[in-house]
């Protein structure tokens, strides 16, 4: 199976369960455990290539010049943390099943899952670090969905908000180190990075690409000091926290330091940063696991300090301290989610997870008792369990590395930190099943159905399994240390006794100490009480209020609910852009000379500027101002007659009359006067009017006096509109033809604005809205005839004439000035005017057109057209043209384009129609009340 | 005639820019209307200005004025009559739920 594939999958999973939720939440689950089983049998079918030292690959290049490609390799540690992720990810989707209680959403919860194992899968099987940064940021935002998923539980939310920004700011910075890295290095490409491992550590920028790569790892496996959102965390389902936060994703940093290991690791920077983290990491979470009494808490720490454990392991730098490492992140995976499984059946059958409250569940719950203490041992390093053999080989490697000039530091510290784990281990078992029966637990406990219990057994199984027969497990174990250390790993053995050695006394002493531990917890509860004060993330709080605070200062600064002021702002901001641009760089000679100006065209540009000058100073009294609007875009579209655009003038005219329309639409409700406003505000906005006039006029003042720096594309649009566009109307050609998809994506959204046109009326013609609109008294003296009969007379002779007018300008439009834009205009305005002298009542009662039909057929025609291209094995809206000759007529030419334009017409006659009937409606409803009102009244 | 063109989108500009930063919501609609037709007179200036050459292909035509922006200003318009209408249709609704035009909310009035 591809690698490909197998990444894809479970995305693809991620979909069904929404899709098969109706059909029941078994149905759900099994839809997205066989994308994972199909994945998982994927990644099973490439073992022996790995195992024989290969690495799998596949390739698709996605943006190669930025060094971004999707490039996928399976080796050892990939194949480790892919059966991990897959085969877990299948046990949990088996138990979540059961678990999930009837209210909660079932279906978002196994989509939220798969999202998950689909990003995780994508980290781990990456061979671009650009690619894997973005499946690492896609994990923490679904860990974000997934300790949320309670949302309607507070702590489940501040849980979430707190995984998500300690990791994604730790993400941030990553990104950050990783670009340096591949800087550094010349590639992004993972297998590239770690061939180049000598440079990268001779290079200056190795302590910054260091740091940032470390803080990003660091956050995300939840090492100290910011370990503190994992405990949170467990606001989560059970399931997820088994998964998420202890199996898979807080090993996403120790799987990135894995990975990084060759490029990286082998300095004293690295050494004493690394380690010394994972051995404060271990220490600190362990000994806060001894004091918890919530049995997932206890269970999150203990996972920050065996993460701290595997980071150190890391830190060391040799060979045999990375295959403990490997090793040990499958052993942490199978009996911490044991563990976690088990304490949700025990919350999920006694009502809660306070060991403080528990106890004696030994008979109780036998089967439960069985599995979570053979974990619970593993976890303390007991013998002939799988957690004792990763255990050892960390003890034997502390004991002989020198740390701040001694070889007895660090064996003396892990040898606690051991201790301390073995403590807590054991506290957990004794307290929760040892002891007295209760007669108070929340619930009557039992063991559970086989859906709750099967999989924690089957990890217990492999705990047992791996804990008697190593050997079962070297050959993952031995071709995953072989990828990260880059060397042939295949010799090692891994076996449970190694003779008489210094690693055998200290684990010894481990586990008496931590069975010591546990008599002496109640004298050692101070101990715990100033622990619980030191680790409250005070800091991330106050970080977390103040950004807040001063987020919330910024957006109230720049937004206050005034917009003229944040126009205004706008608008100072691009003139001191333009102005900073004008003054920074030198204006070339002028190169074009002046057209002369007729004296009749002085006379439209003078009506042009006195109407535009006027308008500021009368725009209060609105109807006014909407006549000089009109006499502006009348001069306006003279203009670009003049100026040899024959299809602007047409379309700017007809536009003009539709706008005009609709705003007389909309007056009839407004004021008809505009309030005054203080005179030192009108002059600040004149002056700031003014200021923006000058320098949008001086700019294309500067750009008309001036040839085009470099050739233009337009000669290609000349040359070709009649040879490859089968039209001489250039801008017609180019409308439907060159930039026919941009045609195409405008219609569509000129269709949506008249949607959103005619939903915002439609509101309006609901309560609360409509009793207001029913209460509106018209503020002007009414004509006396609605409908005068001059008016109704000659608008329904014009109607035909204009009609054909319409479809005239629509077929030459190809060839000469018009086409769809404009012919849809004209037919819609001939429409309008029937409303207008007809009334509401008379024309829809005769057009019995839908306007949303009518733009649904517009788009549809324009991309059937364009689909159309591709059965002559042409790109989308690619056109064609011949010429037909039909008996009555001369011949003439057909071009696909014409289809086209038709779709753009009938939007465009959908879409003004559509808006303006809208408003109409409301005028109607208004009056119609009103007329009513007078009749009774 | 370039002073003269320049001149114009100068005026409107100013004029449109002034009637934006209006309280109430009429006289922004036609603000923004004003500044529709700068813009597009800007744009379609960017093509230079050319006296009796449309961009229709003729046998008998001596050159064509640059049909690119044209084309960009043509669909520019019908746009600009569907925001305007979204826009009109907004402040219309916001009218007949208040019972005012102002543009601002009630707080950080200046």
């Amino acid at each position: 199976m591809s690698l490909l594939l197998i990444v894809i999958l479970p995305f693809l999973g991620a979909l069904l369960p929404a899709v098969l939720i109706r059909s029941g939440r078994g149905m759900a689950a099994a839809g997205a455990g066989l994308a994972t089983a199909a994945a998982l049998a994927g990644v099973l079918a490439h073992l022996p290539r790995v195992f024989a030292g290969e690495a799998v690959v596949a390739r698709l290049d996605w943006l190669p010049a930025l060094g971004l490609s999707a490039s996928f390799r399976l080796d050892g540690l990939a194949a480790l943390f892919a059966i991990l992720i897959l085969g877990i990810g299948l046990l949990i989707l088996f138990y979540a099943r059961y678990y999930l209680a009837k209210a909660d959403p079932a279906g978002r919860f196994f989509t939220y899952l798969m999202l998950f194992q689909g990003a995780m899968l994508g980290i781990v099987l990456s061979d671009n670090i650009l690619l894997l940064l973005i499946f690492w940021e896609l994990t923490s935002l679904s860990s974000f969905l997934l300790i949320g998923y309670w949302s309607h539980r507070p702590d489940a939310r501040a849980g979430a908000v707190m995984a998500l920004v300690v990791t994604a700011t730790g993400g941030l910075v990553m990104i950050a180190g990783m670009l340096v890295l591949g800087g550094i290095a010349g590639s992004y490409e993972i297998s590239q990075i770690v061939k180049a491992g000598p440079a990268i550590r001779d290079s200056g920028l190795y302590p910054l690409a260091l740091g940032l790569i470390l803080l990003g790892a660091f956050t995300k496996s939840a090492q100290f000091p910011f370990h503190f959102w994992l405990p949170r965390a467990m606001a989560a389902p059970t399931p997820v926290s088994a998964y998420l936060h202890s199996a898979t994703m807080v090993k996403a940093g120790v799987f990135l330091l894995a990975r990084l290991w060759p490029a990286l690791s082998g300095t004293p920077e690295w050494f004493y940063v690394v380690t010394t983290v994972g051995l404060v990491t271990m220490l600190w979470g362990a000994s806060v696991a001894l004091f918890r009494t919530d049995l997932k808490a206890l269970l999150a720490y203990s996972t920050v300090s065996h993460l701290g454990l595997i980071v150190m392991l890391l830190g060391f730098g040799s060979k045999a301290a990375a295959l403990a490492a490997v090793f040990h992140v499958l052993n942490h995976a199978s009996f911490k989610a044991a563990l976690f499984l088990s304490a949700g059946i025990i919350e999920h059958e006694t009502g809660t997870r306070d060991i403080d409250r528990l106890g004696g569940l030994r008979r109780l719950m036998p089967l439960t008792f069985a599995l979570a203490t053979l974990a619970a041992l593993s976890m303390a390093g007991v013998p002939l369990l799988n957690g004792f053999l990763s255990k050892e080989m960390m003890l034997e490697e502390a004991a002989h590395t020198t740390y701040l000039g001694g070889v007895w530091v660090l064996a003396a510290l892990t040898t606690l930190g051991a201790l301390i784990s073995a403590g807590y281990s054991f506290r957990l078992i004794v307290l929760t099943f040892l002891g007295q029966e209760r007669e108070d637990y929340p619930t009557k406990p039992h063991d559970p159905a086989i859906g709750l219990w099967l999989a924690p057994a089957l990890l217990v199984a492999v705990v047992v399994v791996v804990g008697l027969f190593p050997a079962l497990a070297r050959p993952l174990v031995a071709a995953a240390a072989g990828a990260v250390v880059g060397a042939d790993m295949s010799g090692v053995v891994l076996k449970i006794w190694h003779g008489l050695t210094p690693a055998l006394a200290m684990s010894a002493i481990a586990l008496a100490g931590g069975a010591l531990l546990l008599t002496q917890a109640r004298r050692l509860q101070w101990a715990g009480v100033a622990l619980a004060r030191l680790s409250a993330p005070a800091v991330y709080a106050a970080i977390m209020t103040g950004a807040e605070a001063g987020a919330r200062r910024l957006s109230a600064a720049l937004h206050d609910g005034a917009m003229a002021r944040s126009l205004a702002a706008l608008v100072l901001v691009a003139l001191a852009a333009g102005g900073w641009a004008f003054a920074s760089a030198g204006l070339g000679p002028e190169t074009r000379a002046m057209l002369p100006v007729p004296p009749v065209v002085a006379v439209g540009w003078l009506a042009l500027i006195v109407a535009s000058l006027w308008l500021p100073f009368l725009h209060r009294d609105r109807l006014l101002a909407l006549v000089l609007i009109g006499i502006i875009g009348l001069m306006v579209s003279i203009g670009f007659i003049y100026l040899s655009a024959p299809d602007l003038a047409l379309t700017q005219i007809t536009v003009e009359v539709v706008t005009v329309v609709l705003m007389l639409l909309a007056l009839n409700f407004l004021p008809k006067q505009s309030i005054a406003e203080p005179f030192a505000l009108r002059a600040r906005d004149a002056g700031l009017a003014s200021a923006a006039g000058l320098g949008v006029g001086a700019l294309i003042y500067a750009l008309m006096r001036r040839d085009f720096a470099a050739p233009t594309i337009s000669a290609y649009h000349v040359e070709n509109a009649y040879s490859g566009g089968g039209g001489t109307n250039i801008v017609n050609v180019i409308l439907v033809d060159f930039r026919g998809y941009d045609t195409f994506g405008e219609i569509i959204v000129l269709g949506i604005a008249a949607l959103v046109i005619f939903a915002l009326a439609d509101v309006m013609l609901r309560r609360p809205a409509l009793r207001r609109l029913i209460a509106w008294t018209p503020d002007q003296p009414r004509a006396g005839d609605a409908h005068p009969l001059m008016l109704v007379v000659t608008t329904r002779l014009v109607l035909p004439v204009a009609l054909m007018v319409g479809v005239y300008i629509f077929l030459r439009g190809h060839n000469a000035p018009g086409g769809g834009f404009v012919a849809g205009l004209v037919v819609s305005i001939a429409l309008v005017m029937q409303y207008m002298a007809s009334g509401l009542a008379w024309a829809e009662a005769r057009l019995r057109f839908d306007y949303h039909a009518l733009i649904g057929a517009g788009v549809l025609i324009a991309g059937l057209t364009g689909i159309g291209a591709w059965f002559a094995g042409r790109p989308f809206l690619t056109s064609a043209f011949g010429y037909v000759t039909l008996p009555p007529l001369e011949k003439f030419e057909l071009a696909t384009a014409m289809a086209f334009d038709l779709g753009v017409f009938l939007t465009v006659v959908g879409a003004v129609m559509l808006a303006l009937a809208s408003l109409s409606r409301l005028s109607h409803r208004a009056h119609h009340d009103e007329r009513k009102r007078g009749e009774t009244g | 005639m370039e002073a003269l063109v320049a001149s114009a989108v100068a005026v409107m500009t100013a004029a449109g820019v002034y009637l934006i930063l209006r309280r109430q919501t009429f006289p922004v609609v036609l603000g923004t209307a004003m500044l529709s037709y700068a813009v597009n007179v800007f744009l379609f200036a960017t093509g230079r200005l050319v006296v009796n050459l449309p961009p229709v292909l003729a046998d008998t035509a001596t050159g064509y004025t640059d049909p690119l922006p044209q084309a960009l200003v043509l669909t520019a318009i019908v746009i600009s009559f569907g925001m305007t209408a979204v826009v009109v249709l907004m402040a219309l609704g916001a009218f007949i739920a208040s019972g005012n035009d102002d543009i601002d909310l009630g707080e950080g009035r200046e």
